[in-house]
């Protein structure tokens, strides 16, 4: 166990943050409290220079995975940090700087605040670290169980809690049927460390319960990523919460849904049976109708919907269900044909992307104070306040996929592996989701950019807060800055997505020695598939 | 040629647009005006130092690695028929900017702005050298063009942006898919490395089997028969036309339309050129079809810019036909429609944009006899529609003739390349006699709407002069010299072309000559083929140093 230690000191840095946040955050001196921020802030830089230094594990499934997506983590995490200012404890804090009230750690909120964050965000690095199924469970949960949380305190109004309730029944619901998945593997395989279920499963193939396990399993992660028919609680819980939790909400469950589907999928490996790249087709097939589905559903039903967050929240659907395509490709040799990669890529360019659009609206007000919801009240953004309109158009069409931005190199690397894995069904499907997808975001883009202001309408506002615009000026960059750094970003993924294939030695111990022959070809058969290709 | 030269033409208008999104909005127009007509120069420098005696290659190339892991560079360069399209883009931004001088009032800025990007779009997307560069210029033609109409558009426009938009945008999709197959045959044959280099996708495009080239022709035809249009998805343009400002129709029908045609000649002759010969016939009926059906329906429109708008699907549609002929002869004579109609048409779209400056009405009923009160403005509209009819002397008739010539001769064309048995896989006498009764009703609907228009009694509508307020009283009157000015370089362009189509005839033959025989060893090959049915395979294919 102690030998993990080297693995975990990105989450143990945040870990003591998290304490230190705690304790600072119920001070009495104001000043002391206003330190929150800034400790999760330091606290997110170290964890992502010791997640760059992170060695490799030559024990897990995806050995170089840790520095990529740790860093990943911690990166976006200081976005949504600069997003998430300000959200709790605001009034109160002015209440008390005009000494109309004495502080109350019971009435402030900024601690829980700020420290559930950092467990968020730990939990999700744990799940990159995760060899086991119950680290795997306990990984997730620590990363979904604050989010219930931040979502019920992220506004004072009672539709943040009722999305609260929400999210958090649903979101039990989906730890229930994940766990009983999980229940299922270890009963059909005899262990929760991946290695010995790897060897096992290899071994004895899936059989019919190691096939409900797969299943069940996949089914409940796939409520992290909102995949159909999990995503039922997005647009409501998305609405209610406030937008820089939206934000959050859209990047690190999903996040921590995806690794847990790579570890899941890395439980049986590309290429299982004789002669196959694939997943097992049992997996294969349900994952693809999900990421069928996922897309199709999502854009669909964004292009309905009159609120800003509802479309994204569909939208945040679709996207979940693009990148499953990744996951069905599978590793690869080359980047254009390691889905995996595209996969790790695209969660950095949706991170991105999608903390800009949820900032900007995070960083208005309309006349009661309130975020601005419904599309129209963003008529004429451009000209009112052009800063906050260039960033939504900028990320909207990032979105999109609008080429060159960042969105549509993130998209690149998915349709090549996608077709490489000979997906091509599957690949049209997301190519004519694409185009769905341009109806509802150039409907945004068009409002805030070409409607002309309507002057009835109640004025739009800047909230007093500064660091949201700066997320959002942040991300609008990002998607252009980005751009000269994809190369070296996508071999970043390429590299940390490399996935060690179960060894065959182990996995034939008591076979006779032509079985051995036959077996040391490697199981991943298109991770390790001949240059023979090339001819 | 320098590549700075291609690059130069691109990046002048795209700064030019910059400059005149930035700039106060007084002074946007005379920025813009400024910028289209420093964007010229590059052009003209590079119609003088390109080597039209080596016009089939691609000169001025230049390439920029972006993405090595995906195949993705940005690279450059043009042959003789690129050269021509971006010379006609880049006149036509002055003749945009000025025909728009007092037609758009409000945000100019984004006006100017946007029209200039286009530009520099387009001209992209004649200059692209590998996919990446070229799709990105494809598809960011639909988001200026989609602004223009939807902010500066006329009633309907809300509808007409969004059907523009939702057209244009499946469709390109849809040939993105084509063009991706493409690539990932390449992909596999060079063992998993991506390239976009439209030459070596070219050469991978031409050497898969007919069934595979079929699908990737109508995976590209469905983005370029969208753009050109082709009947019958061709509805979304009499729309987009209709309502968009008078510098988008120019534009659109000048140049936008042009980027389908020559999707058609780059890719669709030079990638698919076996499943091309293969469905020359079918899709000769579309593109007939289109040209009566367009026609017929021209002769009912009381809404003279909706006339013309039909008008370019008929006239598109003679272009596409000399494409489908496949002989040099038809294909030259597209090339030349492509430059002529940008003229003709672009010159009509001007004509009626400054008639509804001043009347604020299209309606046929409503309008006539302007001869009479606006001598000058009747004079340019007869001779751009006597152009757009095919007059002898004005360009339409040599392109027209040329596009005709060539459908009557495309039977022949196998037969003249040492081929025994032209046995009516191609186009013949019939397709081009059909599509001549088009000339026909092409004469009678335009000279309709000139008789109606400019001659018999003078019809104003009622209260035209309402707008006018305080200067009612001169109005409206007839063109005034920026107007002039704005027509003449069309109107010139009409009438040298017209009486001395020689120079583009020869600017474009090598590059034309290159396409055709593609089209031709496909075609020669497949009845090699068909004819010997022992498996013999005749092993003189293309040629491997043609580059589409």
């Amino acid at each position: 166990m102690i030998e993990k230690l080297a693995y975990l000191w990105p989450e143990i840095t945040l870990f003591i943050a998290t304490c230190l946040v705690m304790i600072v955050g119920l001070s009495p001196a104001a000043n002391a409290r206003r330190l929150c921020s800034w400790i999760c802030g330091v606290a997110l830089l170290l964890a992502a220079g010791l997640a760059a230094s992170t060695p490799a594990n030559p024990e897990a499934l995806f050995p170089d995975l840790i520095p990529y997506f740790k860093g990943l983590t911690a990166v976006v995490g200081l976005m949504l940090l600069l997003a998430l200012a300000g959200t709790v404890d605001r009034d109160l804090e002015d209440l008390i700087d005009r000494g109309k009230i004495k502080f109350n750690p019971l009435q402030a909120n900024r601690a829980e605040f700020y420290s559930f964050f950092l467990f968020s965000l730990t939990g999700l690095m744990l799940c990159a670290t995760a060899d086991d199924l119950i680290w795997l469970f306990l990984a997730l949960e620590l990363t979904s169980l604050p989010t219930y949380v931040m979502v019920v305190i992220s506004t004072r109004g009672t539709r943040s809690q009722e999305a609260g309730v929400k999210y958090f029944v649903l979101g039990a619901l989906g730890a229930a049927v994940f766990l009983y998945g999980f229940a299922l593997i270890y009963g059909a395989a005899g262990s929760t460390d991946f290695n010995d279920i790897r060897a096992a499963f290899a071994q004895d193939g899936l059989g019919s319960i190691g096939t409900a396990g797969m299943l069940i399993a996949l089914l409940g992660v796939s409520f992290k990523i909102a995949a159909v028919p999990m995503h039922f609680y997005t647009p409501d819980v998305y609405q209610g919460a406030a937008s820089p939790v939206s934000a959050m909400l859209a990047f690190v469950p999903k996040a921590a849904g995806f690794m847990s589907i790579f570890a899941l999928c890395g439980l049986v490996g590309w290429g299982f049976g004789e002669g196959s790249d694939r997943l097992p087709e049992s997996v294969h097939a349900m994952l693809w109708v999900v990421a069928a589905l996922t897309m199709t559903v999502g854009n669909v039903l964004a292009t309905l919907q009159d609120s800003v967050k509802r479309m994204l929240a569909y939208s945040s659907i679709a996207h979940s269900g693009y990148m499953l395509v990744g996951v069905l490709a599978g590793p690869g040799d080359t980047i254009a044909s390691n889905g995996l990669a595209a996969v790790l890529f695209y969660l950095l360019c949706y991170g991105v992307m999608n903390v800009g659009v949820f900032a900007v609206l995070a960083s208005l007000r309309n006349s009661q104070g309130e975020e601005p919801d419904a599309l129209d009240s963003l008529r004429g953004l451009v000209r009112s306040h052009p800063l906050h309109g260039w960033a939504i158009i900028l990320c909207t069409l990032s979105l999109l996929g609008f080429p060159p931005l960042l969105g549509f190199l993130g998209k690149v690397p998915l349709f090549t592996s996608g077709i490489s894995a000979g997906l091509l069904p599957l690949v049209l499907i997301l190519g004519v989701n694409s185009a769905i997808a341009a109806f509802y975001y150039l409907r945004l883009v068009a409002t805030v950019y070409l409607e002309p202001k309507d002057e009835d309408a109640p004025a739009i506002d800047t909230q007093p807060i500064v660091a949201r615009p700066i997320a959002a000026a942040i991300s609008a960059g990002g998607v252009i800055v980005l751009l000269i750094a994809v190369q070296p970003l996508l071999e970043a993924a390429h590299q940390s997505s490399r996935y060690r294939p179960v060894e065959a030695v182990e996995a034939v111990a008591p076979a006779a020695d032509d079985a051995l022959l036959q077996l040391s070809e490697p199981i991943t058969s298109r991770d390790a598939q001949p240059a023979s290709d090339a001819g | 040629m320098s590549p700075w030269l291609l690059i130069a033409t691109m990046a002048f208008p795209l700064l030019g647009a910059f400059a005149a999104a930035l700039v106060p909005a007084a002074r946007a127009r005379s920025t813009a005006l400024a910028a289209s007509l420093v964007s010229i120069l590059p052009a003209i420098v590079a119609l003088d130092r390109f080597d039209w005696s080596d016009a089939a290659a691609f000169q001025g190339a230049g390439a920029v690695e972006w993405l090595p892991a995906l195949g993705l560079e940005l690279s450059i360069g043009a042959d003789g028929v690129s050269m021509l399209l971006i010379a006609l883009s880049a006149l036509l931004g002055p003749v945009c900017v000025l025909a728009s001088w007092t037609a758009i009032n409000t945000r100019q800025g984004l006006f100017y702005g946007w029209l200039l990007a286009l530009q520099a779009a387009m001209i992209g997307v004649f200059c692209a050298r590998d996919l990446l560069l070229f799709y990105v210029c494809f598809e960011f033609t639909l988001l200026p063009m989609f602004v223009l109409i939807r902010v500066y558009g006329s009633s309907g426009r809300v509808k007409a942006a969004t059907k523009f938009f939702l057209y244009t945008f499946t469709g390109s999709i849809i040939t993105l898919a084509g063009f991706v197959y493409v690539a990932w045959q390449a992909a596999q044959q060079s063992g998993g490395l991506w390239s976009l280099d439209m030459a070596v996708l070219g050469e991978v495009a031409r050497a898969m089997s007919p069934g595979q080239q079929a699908w990737v022709l109508g995976a590209l035809l469905a983005g370029f028969a969208v753009k050109v249009p082709l009947f019958p998805v061709h509805t979304w343009l009499p729309l987009a036309h209709t309502e968009a400002p008078t510098a988008g129709s120019v534009v659109l029908a000048a140049v936008l339309l042009k980027l389908g045609t020559y999707g058609i000649f780059r890719f669709a002759m030079g990638y698919t050129p076996d499943a091309f010969a293969a469905f020359a016939p079918q899709l000769a009926v579309l593109a007939i079809v289109g040209i009566l059906y367009a026609g017929l329906i021209c002769w009912v429109q009381t809404d003279v810019k909706k006339l013309v708008a039909y008008s370019s699907v008929s006239h598109l549609g003679f272009c596409v036909l000399g494409l489908l002929a496949a002989n040099h002869t038809g294909v030259t004579g597209s090339v030349l429609y492509m430059l002529s109609h940008g003229f003709s048409t672009g010159g009509l779209f001007c004509m009626i944009g400054f008639m509804y400056e001043r009347y604020h009405t299209r309606d046929m009923r409503e309008i006539g006899g302007l001869a009479s009160k606006m001598p000058v403005w009747s004079s340019f509209m007869v001779f751009f529609a006597m152009a757009s009819v095919g007059l002898p002397g004005l360009n339409g008739f040599p392109s027209e003739l040329l596009c005709l010539i060539g459908t009557f001769q495309s039977d022949a064309a196998w037969s003249l390349a040492g081929e025994p048995g032209a046995d009516g896989m191609t186009l013949g006498r019939w397709y081009g006699v059909v599509a001549g009764i088009g000339m026909v009703v092409g004469a009678i609907y335009l000279l309709y709407m000139v008789g109606r228009i400019c001659f018999g009694e003078l019809r104003e509508p009622a209260g035209h002069d309402d707008h006018q307020g305080a200067g009612a009283a001169r109005l409206p009157a007839d063109l005034n010299a920026r107007e002039i000015v704005t027509l003449l370089p069309l109107a010139a362009g009409c009438l040298i072309f017209g009486l001395y189509p020689k120079p583009l005839v020869d600017a474009s033959a090598a590059p034309v000559a290159r396409q055709v025989q593609l089209v031709t060893d496909a075609a020669i090959d497949a009845r090699t083929e068909a004819a010997q049915p022992t498996g013999f395979i005749d092993t003189s294919g293309p040629s491997p140093e043609v580059a589409p």
